[in-house]
């Protein structure tokens, strides 16, 4: 055993601070550390000077322009990201679509798709969930009926991060509704600018309105868009659902929070002293920090698996579930550090007049503590992610 | 021992449930949330029509209530309702201070209040002062009889709408020395007040107050010299108890919303409240959700007694309300999924409303720690 990265994957770390010390701008950098929403145009510039670095698809191999790196690598990157501030990478197109075309999609479609999404050309969105389909995928009822060389698309999509800057969608759609649920399930790649599909934002509860809903009236969609064969979407579907849940553990984003909370908490002063020296706020940080020291660790136990060609399994239900109750419980933390300036408010709309409330760090800790409940609700609530486990962890007993 | 209100907290009770029933739902909440105001003044008038402000404040000072039971009856239904309107500030700290410390020029403020025809705000807290009641850098100095006040006031709550601000000074002492405090009424509109107002998470809105040598005459001092710790401490076991009972009843329709949705959501073909492990969430909540409404009943039942044990129950509460209150915010959006996470839908406030109440004069772990040297103290 040895609990230390190996000399090439130090170099390798060395190189991408580097990088990221000389690309990251310190514009977009700020916003982030500040915990501002960034724009569309923020983030395709990142993703631009990535691209340019050759450095957008970690998890690409290499023939289609990513960076084939393996597992370690890609936590390396991912980590020093995370704690360099820079915006995260719009997961829809490069970590998700992507590995699906790569593996099912027809020839056409990588050859017109992969480089585009590489480029920016595309910003895409994910329609799987629906009104009464959230947990129980499956059952989504948005109906796609062949007609000829096009299919005719009706129903909605609901929750669909960030769509309202997307010009693609991918869709779980139902090509045939007298199977089991699942054997009738198509995959089917949708530009929004056709007619009839409409784009209506939902705010949420800490006022940004990141998601939204998504309607298909009659929208006709050429049967070169289905990727692989009609009625396997959920095979795809689930393929996909694996890639989502790389990085599922956000270390980086942990060790970033963290360390944002104790800035916040060296610099509030309680009781005549640094808030951080106050024994019952320095034992919450500590135990938080103690299960992420342990839970970086579960981590990198399971990637250097993964590096050695082992496919992680329930692992990732369990890192998920840890993972985002310690997400979760830093941005709790971060939230009672900032005391009676987690109060106030702060719209976009307000973003100019905010100068004078307040210390700069309290500013977006309510916010993203109240955006942050998503992390155990989506990609799979952390109650299915316990059936997960439960399921596989119990079928070795005795019956 | 008895448990049950009296006659009249009973009917203070049905009467408020049932006007905020019929004129308090969603779609008026959000109105209010949306406007510039952040309070509606049509639902401040009936509320002052109703009694519910005469119920804060004992016979001897005008009104017919005003006790610890009182106060809990009247904070859960609002709380329940998810009211923003700033009770809280207006008639427990800003007219409770008044009747506590007014002199006879300054009395009838508090019938104003009760009639629902002023507001006040507590202008105490300052940048750096977190949760600390004794630290106060703002100064009052005298000259030629008058009183000058100069400093920074932070996160005041209801400061836009109300017609007194009642400014905490210092005229002697440290920042952080308990002694030399002391309470000035201050017009909203005097010379020198300048505010920059804001929303809050929870509703109702606050204003960072500047005091560039505001002018005053001696009668605008409220209590004696020094006074202001002492009694902002007094007025501020009322304001616990205020804010335990209306998290209470925030948390009681957070839970209430949330029974409904496990048993119409279905997913897998069945109502989600069939899957056992939601069961058992929901089942702790309700666990959960006695302790609190216990622990609102002790702080409201000390109200009266000796300040140890007063203060030992208050920071009970705040310290059980802190805590079960963010596992019933938290557990609630949890167990709805997605629906939860929308403005529009109404857990959303009710969980906001929640948890902010942890960040008024002090978080749970704030009470811990006030409550394990008021323990240890004790016998
Ligand atoms: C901010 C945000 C962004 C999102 N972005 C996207 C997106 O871009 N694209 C997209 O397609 N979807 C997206 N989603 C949707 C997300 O995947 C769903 O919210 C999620 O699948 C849960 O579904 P639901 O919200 O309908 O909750 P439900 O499935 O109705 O669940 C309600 C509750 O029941 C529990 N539950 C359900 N079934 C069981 C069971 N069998 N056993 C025990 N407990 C159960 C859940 O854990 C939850 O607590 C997003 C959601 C959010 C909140
Ligand atoms: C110290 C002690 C004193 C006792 N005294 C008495 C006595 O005086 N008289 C008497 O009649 N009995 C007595 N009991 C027995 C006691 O009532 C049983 O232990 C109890 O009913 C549980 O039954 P079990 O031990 O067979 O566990 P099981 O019923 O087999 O349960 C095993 C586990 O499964 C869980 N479980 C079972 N069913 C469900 C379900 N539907 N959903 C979720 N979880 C479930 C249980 O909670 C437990 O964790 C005593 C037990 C103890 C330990």
């Amino acid at each position: 055993m040895d609990l230390n990265y190996t000399k090439e994957e130090i170099a390798f770390r060395e190189e991408v601070r580097e990088f990221l010390a000389e690309s990251l701008p310190s514009e977009l950098a700020a916003k982030v550390r500040a915990g501002e929403e960034l724009t569309k145009a923020d983030q395709e510039r990142w993703h631009a000077i990535l691209n340019a670095r050759g450095w957008l698809a970690p998890n690409w191999p290499v023939e289609y322009g990513g960076c084939g790196w393996d597992a370690v690598r890609r936590h390396i990157f991912e980590e020093e990201c995370a704690l360099a501030g820079t915006p995260r990478i719009v997961p829809f197109g490069l970590a998700m679509l992507g590995p699906v075309l790569m593996q099912f999609g027809s020839d056409e479609q990588k050859a017109h798709y992969l480089p585009r999404i590489l480029n920016g050309d595309d910003w895409w969105c994910q329609g799987y969930s629906e009104p009464g389909a959230g947990s129980d995928l499956a059952s989504v009822r948005t109906r796609a009926v062949r007609d000829g060389d096009h299919y005719i698309v009706n129903g909605q999509k609901t929750w669909t991060t960030l769509g309202q800057h997307a010009n693609m969608i991918f869709c779980l759609v139902r090509t045939d509704p007298d199977v089991k649920q699942q054997a009738g399930i198509s995959f089917l790649l949708v530009d929004m600018n056709t007619p009839g599909v409409e784009v209506r934002p939902i705010t949420l509860l800490d006022g940004t309105p990141e998601v939204n809903e998504v309607f298909f009236d009659d929208v006709k969609v050429s049967v070169e868009n289905l990727v692989g064969e009609e009625n396997k979407g959920w095979t795809y579907a689930k393929y996909l659902l694996t890639h989502e849940r790389t990085n599922i553990a956000g270390v980086g984003f942990s060790r970033a929070g963290l360390a944002a909370v104790k800035r916040i908490a060296r610099q509030e002063m309680a009781g005549g002293r640094p808030l951080i020296e106050n024994p019952y706020f320095a034992a919450r940080l500590a135990q938080v920090e103690i299960d992420l020291m342990a839970m970086a660790t579960t981590n990198l136990r399971i990637i250097s698996r993964a590096a050695s060609g082992q496919a992680p399994g329930v692992e990732s239900s369990m890192l998920k579930v840890k993972g985002t109750a310690i997400r979760q419980e830093i941005n709790n933390l971060a939230r009672h550090a900032a005391g009676p300036f987690a109060m106030p408010f702060v719209s976009e709309a307000l973003e100019g007049d905010n100068n004078s409330i307040g210390p700069d760090y309290a500013r977006p800790v309510t916010r993203q503590y109240l955006n942050n409940r998503k992390l155990s609700i989506f990609g799979g609530s952390n109650e299915i992610q316990r059936g997960i486990i439960a399921k596989t962890m119990l079928a070795g007993g005795a019956r | 021992m008895n448990f049950e209100l009296t006659e009249e907290q009973q009917m203070l009770q049905d009467t408020l449930r049932r006007f905020l029933a019929d004129r308090y739902d969603s779609s008026v909440r959000n109105g209010i949330l949306d406007s510039d105001l952040g309070y509606s003044p049509d639902i401040w008038r009936q509320l002052a029509e109703l009694g519910v402000i005469g119920a804060l404040f004992t016979e001897d000072q005008g009104g017919f209530g005003g006790s610890g039971i009182d106060i809990a009856t009247v904070f859960e239904e609002l709380g329940r309702a998810g009211v923003v309107e700033p009770m809280l500030d207006t008639a427990i700290i800003g007219g409770g201070l008044i009747a506590a410390l007014g002199d006879d020029a300054q009395m009838p403020l508090v019938e104003f209040v009760i009639a629902g025809e002023t507001h006040l705000a507590l202008a105490h807290g300052e940048a750096g002062a977190r949760y600390d009641l004794d630290h106060v850098a703002t100064r009052a100095e005298e000259r030629d009889g008058d009183i000058l006040l100069s400093g920074r006031k932070a996160v005041v709550v209801n400061a836009e709408a109300a017609d007194y601000l009642i400014v905490s000074a210092r005229d002697s002492g440290s920042v952080t020395s308990q002694e030399g405090i002391s309470l000035f009424l201050v017009p909203r509109d005097a010379a020198g007040v300048t505010l920059v107002g804001y929303p809050l998470v929870g509703g109702g809105r606050a204003a960072e107050v500047a005091l560039d040598g505001v002018r005053l005459p001696a009668t605008a001092r409220l209590g004696a010299s020094g006074a202001g710790y002492t009694a902002l401490n007094e007025r501020l076991a009322a304001a616990h108890v205020a804010l335990s009972a209306e998290a209470l009843g925030a948390m009681e329709s957070a839970t209430a919303l949330t029974r409904d949705y496990l048993m119409t959501r279905k997913q897998f073909g069945r109502a989600i409240g069939t899957f056992q492990a939601l069961q058992h969430r929901f089942a702790d909540l309700m666990v959960e959700m006695e302790q609190a409404r216990s622990v609102v009943i002790l702080a409201a039942g000390h109200l009266e007694d000796s300040a140890p044990t007063r203060d030992l129950n208050t920071a009970a509460a705040r310290n059980l309300i802190g805590r079960v209150g963010r596992l019933v915010a938290e557990d609630t959006i949890q167990l709805h999924g997605g629906i939860a996470m929308t403005q529009e839908y109404e857990l959303a406030h009710f969980a906001k409303r929640i948890l902010m109440t942890d960040h008024r004069f002090g978080d749970a772990d704030y009470h811990l720690e006030r409550f394990v040297a008021l323990s240890s103290a004790a016998a």
